[in-house]
């Protein structure tokens, strides 16, 4: 990370890969490294994915003086767009499923968004048709950035968190894991490992389930698959349960004091089970893998905040 | 009878029905019945000892049960019962 910067924007990226080593410490031969997204100015690897969004539609003139950005987001992606509008003076409007966490609701409003629900019922798939509606209604005003199909997501990945992790690991890396929610990371990240060596595992993780607890993350067999997924930049998809991720999370916490949310335990789980694979083979190996967010954000309500806003 | 409200990824259980009638005073009666009409649907909601998924969130009105009495939580005539997945991922 800059220790010094003219503008908040350029704090995004450049984070820090730190090694866990109690979590592997049955699998001597086999590193597994964890980049620290949650470093970035809003919390999250989302800040990625929103800096280069914003950046190149104001570059292009699709967002112009007066307009909103628009987008459909269940948290992180509407925190990042709220820091980087904040910072750059973009106005931001946020469709979001009424079931997201409290915390969430408050950090967005606090940047000064404007947000507007979805039903609890329908997830993520249910805020992407909202602000589609939106969008078609209001042209003049929305300028809709759409996360799951905008290139500049995956391309944020290819440019800056893949070479960061080629560089961190000076070329080492054998394996790279991140889940999968609008693929951009997964996807942007894999697609430049691969140029960079063809021999490096690029392996994407999906909840095992369409009723799942893994926030972040998305059961595309079950959803509206997005149109930057590109399988064919994955060798190989891990099903991961919830339970096994939240686990995995506690341990984060307990053992490496790493407080980090679900996916980011989603994401340790599968690079546990790699290691795992590594070590019944009799293989060495540097895996590395995403720490998304803090696990801060998914605070559940307190009792006398029981009243959910819906 | 109470309203159930059926999430996205578990309607294939309710053949795509947004909502279900059943009766029950409480809600351990209530997915008894719900399982007796939508057969699998109850071991989705429930783990293997009968309890709520640590990710599946239940609610009479606006109440969550894990601040009422989480199975036990009485569940009147004209309820609606509100079953609420944590959120399918994108961010």
């Amino acid at each position: 990370m800059l220790t010094r910067a003219e503008n908040l924007t350029d704090l995004v990226g450049n984070t820090p890969l730190v090694r866990l080593r109690r979590v592997a410490k049955d699998f001597p031969n086999v590193e597994i490294w964890a980049k620290c997204e949650f470093c970035n100015p809003a919390g999250s690897v989302k800040d990625r994915a929103a800096r280069r969004i914003i950046a190149e539609a104001l570059r292009g003139g699709q967002l112009r003086p007066g307009m909103r950005l628009l987008d459909s987001t269940s948290g992180n992606t509407g925190i990042a767009y709220a820091m980087v509008g904040a910072a750059l003076g973009v106005p931001i409007t946020l469709v979001m499923p009424a079931n997201v966490s409290v915390p969430r609701k408050q950090i967005t409003g606090a940047y000064g968004v404007e947000l507007i629900y979805s039903s609890e019922l329908e997830g993520s798939d249910g805020a992407i048709v909202l602000a589609k509606q939106l969008a078609a209604e209001r042209p003049d005003l929305y300028w809709y950035a759409d996360q799951y199909s905008n290139p500049n997501n995956p391309l944020a990945h290819y440019h800056t968190t893949a070479p960061e992790i080629w560089e961190q690991t000076r070329g080492r890396i054998t394996h790279f894991i991140a889940g999968i929610g609008t693929s951009g990371t997964v996807v942007g990240t894999s697609r430049r490992l691969h140029e960079l060596n063809p021999k490096i595992r690029c392996i994407g993780v999906q909840p095992d389930d369409a009723l799942h607890g893994l926030e972040g993350m998305k059961h595309l067999p079950s959803s509206i698959v997005p149109p930057i997924y590109d399988e064919s930049t994955l060798d190989e998809t891990i099903w991961m349960p919830t339970e096994e991720g939240w686990d995995v999370a506690e341990r984060l916490a307990a053992e490496e004091g790493l407080f980090v949310g679900h996916s980011a335990g989603g994401n340790v789980a599968a690079a546990l089970r790699v290691a795992t694979r590594l070590r019944d083979a009799d293989e060495p190996g540097v895996v590395v893998t995403i720490l998304c967010d803090r696990g801060d954000r998914y605070f559940a309500p307190l009792k006398w905040e029981k009243h959910y806003l819906w | 009878m109470a309203t159930i409200r059926i999430p996205t990824p578990l309607r294939k259980y309710t053949q795509g029905q947004e909502e279900v009638q059943v009766n029950g005073g409480t809600i351990e009666q209530v997915l008894a019945a719900l399982e007796q009409s939508a057969p699998g649907i109850k071991e989705r909601i429930c783990d293997e000892s009968g309890k709520v998924r640590r990710f599946v969130n239940i609610f009479v009105g606006d109440e969550d049960i894990r601040f009422l009495d989480n199975l036990q939580s009485v569940v009147k005539d004209g309820d609606e019962v509100s079953i609420v997945p944590a959120i399918a991922g994108g961010r």
